[in-house]
């Protein structure tokens, strides 16, 4: 077993020795590394300063390279990984690479300082080979703030570099080359340095069983999925886990399997990779998630995560309630058992899961063609924004009678609910704008939420009985505009 | 010809000015090569930084226990306002403003302490570890508690003409509106942050991310009980400023001084990003109180209006900006009698300060929002009430503060901007769209701008620069400007190349120091290129005469006839077609001892200013623009997108129309930001809950309008002697963002068919759209 944290950085092996696995990747490369390119602008996965690429994990839209929040990252996370930054883009002679000169050229740049991360969110996408279509654009530039320019010379130069194939440097096959030998094993361990203040052990299980046990024999350290979240508490916090098993690895996690009628979604699997599973049926779900974070917080980012941490105003976490459906939790003593969604929550943060017990996968049905199941973000800002409001529906009509319905919210209790007096206010009722409006009505009796700087209890209260409105006229006005993107 | 021309650019050589040349840095940026204070090498021995920062509002600071904190391994500083040696003020133009809380704490978020330890994790940790013993006080959290208190930093300022209350009375008609606007956080994605070290006998070197590097040596002086000498401030190059780093980059650096006095340590602070949001001031937010008087045409007979600043917990550059919103009501509105009175209201929130606009976003919308009612009351368009208020050309063309609109464009940039936006053709598409949708709406929203350029204080507009001719040929310049991204450094590089008639690339800027140029003004109100511009003009200029004097000698030949062209100094006469390579001239010069270095100095002629009587002439010239946006709205969610604008702004002759045209869209941007998804939001106990990128949304790249049409206002060079004709940039396109604003209004009173006002609030956060669209909803159903 080793306990050196090897990767590869712009294309040649390295080995952290002396660092804490706990530290972020952004404070490593800054630090030890003095790779000063990549810069700290929020140490929250929010601005984007700090994007580097993944050079050995898929995009969502099948690309090569994923963008990814380094100061989110931890060390032991990229174990065994390839990373490239901003300093890894000049060709072996020197030449910047051609999207570096063409956000120069286009007068991309300002200040400098978001520039290296959209570099790199650049990079992506021009390796991804995507077309220059303003969404894809917009999409790959979603977790990169700038404040000096206005976006619209970045765009320009995203647009340019999409039609250039020298843009595409074979990286996939430079990595191939000289990935670092991850060493075989049901658990690779490492710890911080003896002696330092910042001593975390970080366990990497590579088996379910390794992974089980460690929960068992350890139920406090942290488990530790993409870390979008969990990553906050040392990015942002500046907290020091004693002790993280990181689910990354363990196969079974990673696994998306879908069955005629029915999603199974391992809890380890990125929301990158969940996204072109969410076709169909399941569309109103695929375009939620793609406004859910940014290409970067969903290139970590994992269902797993969003049921483990249980906030009320995780996004996913109401679709999940509108489709009913089951999570499975699997202990080393017990086995796996299916908790259906509607048990899973039982407080604020807090849920069915057991000290011994690990979030496995959740499994979906998917709609039937005949079932309405819409779903809508409401936030301040379109991309990258956590929701006032989220709503998520599942109505079955017949004949023009409301014969089911699920209604769940985000962003209007302590955890993540359904609108249970409106959905008892629809069923058996007419589908009607009578009906509608009562059950908008008494909705508001469904709900306590709270004033917070996403919006005050009142708004909430409004927006939810109007989303059920709009849903009305999106299912019965087909003709009436209700897409402000589209227009 | 010895002589170069201000007005003229013969344009030989690569890079002068009125091209559109790349930012110097460019390419440095996307490879990650260009340097911030955070990334330089870190000298031997340094240690880094933290604060403490007030969890209260407003509370008695019995006491501040650092024993504990001083002991922990790795810590080797720690201090308080006790172990201040010079004076606890940081104040940038008034006195007793605290770098560390004295006795008192004002805002939640006010530094208390401050810690440098070995590590940046030890020295936030530590900073955590620190027990503070407050006894809290009643605070003021919000304008209208400190208007219901009175409770003012200073006296009320007013800009008044002629008889307000007499033509009110006499006006056939009169209507008052009340509404606000936020504040906003700078987001520059750098940092506030400072790198102190010491050198020997006391002298210290600062590194600072700031606009205004004498202001750091001056308070860095201040709090240390130094003389100026001691105190070497620089910046090569800023991440991003926007005015957050004119006064408040000053005591984070006398902070990082403080440790470093105290530890004999090179200091580096950087303020996390959490840490920076709380304790570093923003743009004022204001709350309007107005009566208009007006006739049946619409036009404008009297105009009384009460604007509540507010200043946050001291005074700071408050009345700077205060200023410049009272003198920016009037905006492109001819007002015969009129009152402008300005509260500065004093909060127990941390102090506001300069933001790119600096008041003026906050001075124009008060006529933007009168006029949007006078049109409503009337039954006319907005567009026809604004066009019977604009200043006159000849007549009608004083400002309330005395000062002549001389250069007037505003009828142009409207005219221009109507076209380009094609008006009449969308108004008719927008109102058809509206007729047929009942959920989503549509609006269209003007906006002519007029903005004042200068600083308020007529003793800030000066500026110096050091510019050096090396024997090659290569030219080092320095200057007073900083650069924020702004584009300042090669602009005025391009008009020393422009002077000596040489590729840019011959020209080196270095970095800002208050050791190369003194005394200067900050990089601020938008007079940067205008002032350092004027300044290295001078100083070239000298040493292009002196080379001049040398080459007549050296041609035997008059000095007028001594010619700068395409990087060569020749002989300009028929019949003699001498020349040599500048570098060549460079180099006889040197032989010939002659002085090759020269600084250069400039003072903006005509300003003055009564700061008594709010009357003068405070503004050079003013600069001016157009704007039309067109937005859409749901009127079930309140959420709404901009999905088009076209904008024109006067840029005079522009120095340099890539980068000009990188201002307007980014100022565009941020206005956008600032008046609708940006906002502040303070708990009940005055603690800032939007303190990070996740909880305050400033504008994305698909928030930007997907049409986004920029012109510069053709042939329209400054009427004043600025330097090349060319007009101030940064400042005045942010208020363009204003359209935007207008647009969502006439969105939201499409859902009664434009009968009623329509009152919006700023930031027009979807929330604030969803209840103005049922306030009238409400009205109608209530019949």
């Amino acid at each position: 077993m080793s306990d050196h944290i090897a990767f590869v950085l712009n294309g040649r092996p390295v080995t952290a020795t002396g660092a804490s696995p706990a530290m972020t990747l952004l404070d490593w490369l800054r630090g030890s590394a003095r790779l000063t390119g990549t810069k700290e602008g929020c140490a929250e996965g929010d601005c984007g300063a700090c994007t580097v690429v993944l050079e050995d994990a898929t995009t969502e839209r099948g690309g090569p390279c994923a963008p990814v929040n380094a100061c989110l990252l931890m060390l032991g996370q990229i174990h065994g990984r390839a990373v490239r930054t901003v300093e890894g883009l000049r060709g072996a002679d020197g030449t910047p690479h051609p999207v570096q000169r063409a956000l120069a050229e286009g007068d991309g740049t300002q200040c400098g300082y978001c520039t290296p991360g959209i570099i790199m969110s650049m990079y992506a996408f021009a390796v991804g080979g995507e077309p220059a279509q303003p969404e894809l654009i917009h999409d790959a530039l979603a977790g990169n703030l700038c404040r000096c320019t206005g976006y619209r010379p970045i765009v320009e130069a995203m647009a340019r570099v999409a039609q250039l194939p020298e843009a595409r440097i074979a990286a996939a096959a430079t990595v191939a080359a000289s990935m670092p030998e991850v060493p075989a094993g049901p658990v690779f361990r490492t710890a911080a340095p003896a002696g330092q203040p910042d001593g975390a052990r970080f366990d990497v299980p590579a088996t379910m069983d390794a992974l089980l046990a460690l929960r068992r024999d350890h139920p406090d350290a942290w488990l530790l999925a993409g870390g979008t979240d969990l990553g906050l508490r040392v990015s942002h916090d500046r907290e020091v886990p004693a002790h993280v098993v990181y689910v990354g690895r363990v196969p079974e996690l990673q696994v998306i399997a879908a069955t005629p009628g029915r999603l199974r979604i391992g809890a380890a699997a990125s929301y990158a990779r969940l996204l072109p599973q969410l076709d169909g049926a399941l569309m109103p779900f695929g375009a939620m998630v793609r406004r859910l974070g940014s290409r970067q917080i969903r290139a970590m980012g994992t269902i797993g995560g969003n049921l483990g941490t249980a906030s009320p105003i995780g996004d996913t976490l109401p679709v999940l309630l509108a489709l009913g459906a089951s999570v499975h939790l699997r202990s080393a003593a017990n086995g796996t058992r299916a908790v259906a969604i509607d048990d899973y929550f039982v407080g604020y943060r807090r849920t069915a899961l057991r000290a011994d017990e690990i979030i496995e996968a959740v499994e979906i049905e998917v709609p039937a063609r005949d079932e309405i199941f819409h779903v809508d973000k409401v936030s301040k800002r379109r991309d990258q924004d956590i929701s006032a409001v989220l709503g998520a529906y599942r109505l079955r009509i017949d004949g023009g009678i409301v014969r089911a319905a699920r209604l769940a919210f985000g962003g209007m209790a302590a955890t993540p609910a359904r609108a249970r007096q409106a959905e008892a206010a629809l069923v058996g009722r007419p589908w009607s704008d009578a009906t509608v409006a009562a059950a908008a009505a008494v909705m508001e009796g469904d709900f306590q939420p709270v004033d917070d700087w996403r919006g005050s209890a009142r708004y909430r209260q409004v927006v939810a009985g109007n989303l059920l409105r709009r849903l009305h006229v999106r299912v019965t006005r087909p003709d009436v505009a209700l897409e402000i993107d589209r227009l | 010809m010895s002589a170069a021309d201000p007005d003229r650019a013969p344009g030989t050589a690569r890079g002068g000015v009125h091209k559109a040349e790349r930012h110097d840095s460019a390419l440095k940026h996307t490879t990650g090569e260009a340097v911030y204070i955070d990334d330089m090498a870190e000298p031997a021995g340094l240690v880094h930084a933290a604060l403490v920062l007030s969890p209260v509002a407003h509370g008695r600071l019995a006491a501040v226990d650092l024993t504990a904190v001083r002991a922990l391994p790795g810590v080797v500083a720690a201090v308080t306002a006790a172990d201040i040696p010079g004076r606890n003020d940081i104040a940038p133009i008034r006195d007793n403003e605290r770098l560390l809380a004295d006795g008192v704490v004002e805002y939640a978020g006010q530094p208390v302490a401050a810690i440098a330890a070995t590590s940046l994790d030890v020295a936030r940790a530590a900073a955590k570890k620190v027990a503070l013993e407050i006894e809290p006080l009643l605070p003021v959290l919000t304008l209208d508690e400190a208007l219901d208190r009175r409770s003012l930093l200073y006296p009320p300022s007013v800009v008044a003409r002629g008889d307000v209350d007499a033509a009110m009375k006499g006006a056939p008609r009169r209507l008052s509106g009340s509404f606000r606007v936020g504040g906003q956080e700078h987001f520059y994605l750098e940092g506030q942050i400072a790198l102190v070290a010491p050198g020997e006998d006391g002298d210290l070197i600062v590194h600072s991310s700031t606009q205004h590097p004498t202001e750091v040596q001056h308070i860095v002086s201040r709090v240390l009980g130094l003389e100026f000498n001691q105190v070497t401030v620089m910046v090569r190059r800023m991440g991003g400023a926007f005015g957050g780093k004119e006064s408040n980059a000053s005591w984070v650096a006398a902070a990082a001084a403080l440790l470093a006095y105290q530890s004999g340590r090179p200091v580096k602070l950087r303020l996390p990003r959490a840490d920076d949001m709380v304790a570093t001031g923003k743009r004022h937010a204001f709350l309007y109180r107005y009566e208009v008087g007006f006739d049946d045409d619409g036009r404008v007979l009297a105009l009384d209006a009460t604007m509540a600043a507010d200043g946050g917990h001291s005074v700071d550059l408050t009345p700077g900006v205060l200023g410049r919103a009272l003198t920016h009501v009037d905006n492109v509105y001819w007002l015969p009698h009129v009152r402008c009175t300005g509260l500065a209201c004093k909060t127990n929130t941390v102090s506001n300060t300069a933001f790119r606009g600096f008041g003026g976003p906050q001075g124009v919308v008060v006529m933007e929002d009168a006029v949007g009612r006078i049109a409503q009351a009337l039954g006319k368009t907005p567009e026809a009430v604004r066009a019977v208020n604009f200043y006159g050309e000849g007549t009608n063309d004083e400002t309330p503060y005395g000062q002549k609109v001389e250069d007037n464009q505003i009828r142009r940039c409207v005219a221009q901007v109507m076209r380009d936006a094609e008006w009449e053709r969308r108004r008719a598409e927008v109102d058809a769209f509206n007729r047929a949708s009942p959920v989503l709406k549509r609006g269209l929203g003007l906006f002519p701008l007029k903005f004042g350029v200068s600083f308020n204080i007529p003793s800030m507009n000066q500026a110096g620069a050091l510019v050096h001719v090396y024997s090659d040929g290569s030219i080092r310049l320095n200057h007073g400007g900083t650069e924020m991204g702004q584009g300042l450094f090669v602009k005025v590089a391009q008009i020393v190349a422009e002077v000596f008639q040489v590729d840019l690339d011959r020209i080196r800027v270095t970095p800002t120091s208050t050791g190369e140029v003194p005394n200067t003004s900050p990089t601020a109100a938008s007079t940067g290129s205008d002032l350092n511009g004027w300044a290295a003009f001078a100083a070239a200029n000298t040493i292009r005469q002196r080379m001049a004097a040398f080459a007549a000698i050296h041609f035997d030949v008059p000095e007028e006839v001594i010619d700068f062209r395409d990087n060569r100094v020749c002989v300009a006469r028929p019949g003699d077609n001498r020349a040599m390579a500048f570098g060549e001239l460079a180099k006889l010069c040197h032989a010939g001892r002659v002085s090759l270095s020269s600084t250069g100095f400039y003072k903006t002629p005509k300003i003055h200013w009564d700061p008594a009587t709010m009357t003068g002439r405070p503004f050079f010239y003013f600069s001016y623009g157009a704007a039309v946006a067109e937005v859409a709205i749901d009127t079930l969610t309140g959420e709404t997108r901009v999905l088009r604008a076209d904008l024109v702004q006067d840029c005079g002759r522009s120095l340099n129309p890539a980068v000009d045209l990188g201002q307007i869209e980014g100022a565009f941007a941020q206005g956008m930001g600032w008046l609708t998804c940006e906002e502040l939001w303070w708990d009940k106990q005055g603690r800032l809950r939007t303190a990070g990128p996740s909880t305050y949304k400033i504008p994305g790249s698909r928030d930007v309008p997907p049409i986004f049409n920029v012109r510069l206002l053709d042939d329209a060079p400054a009427r004043e002697a600025t330097i090349f004709r060319s007009k101030a940039i940064g400042e005045p396109p942010l208020l363009l963002a204003t359209a935007v604003w207008t647009a969502l209004k006439d969105a939201i009173s499409s859902v009664v068919d434009h009968t009623m006002p329509v009152h919006l609030d700023a930031p027009a956060t979807p929330e604030r759209v969803l209840m103005a669209v049922r306030r009238l909803q409400e009205i109608v159903a209530a019949g």
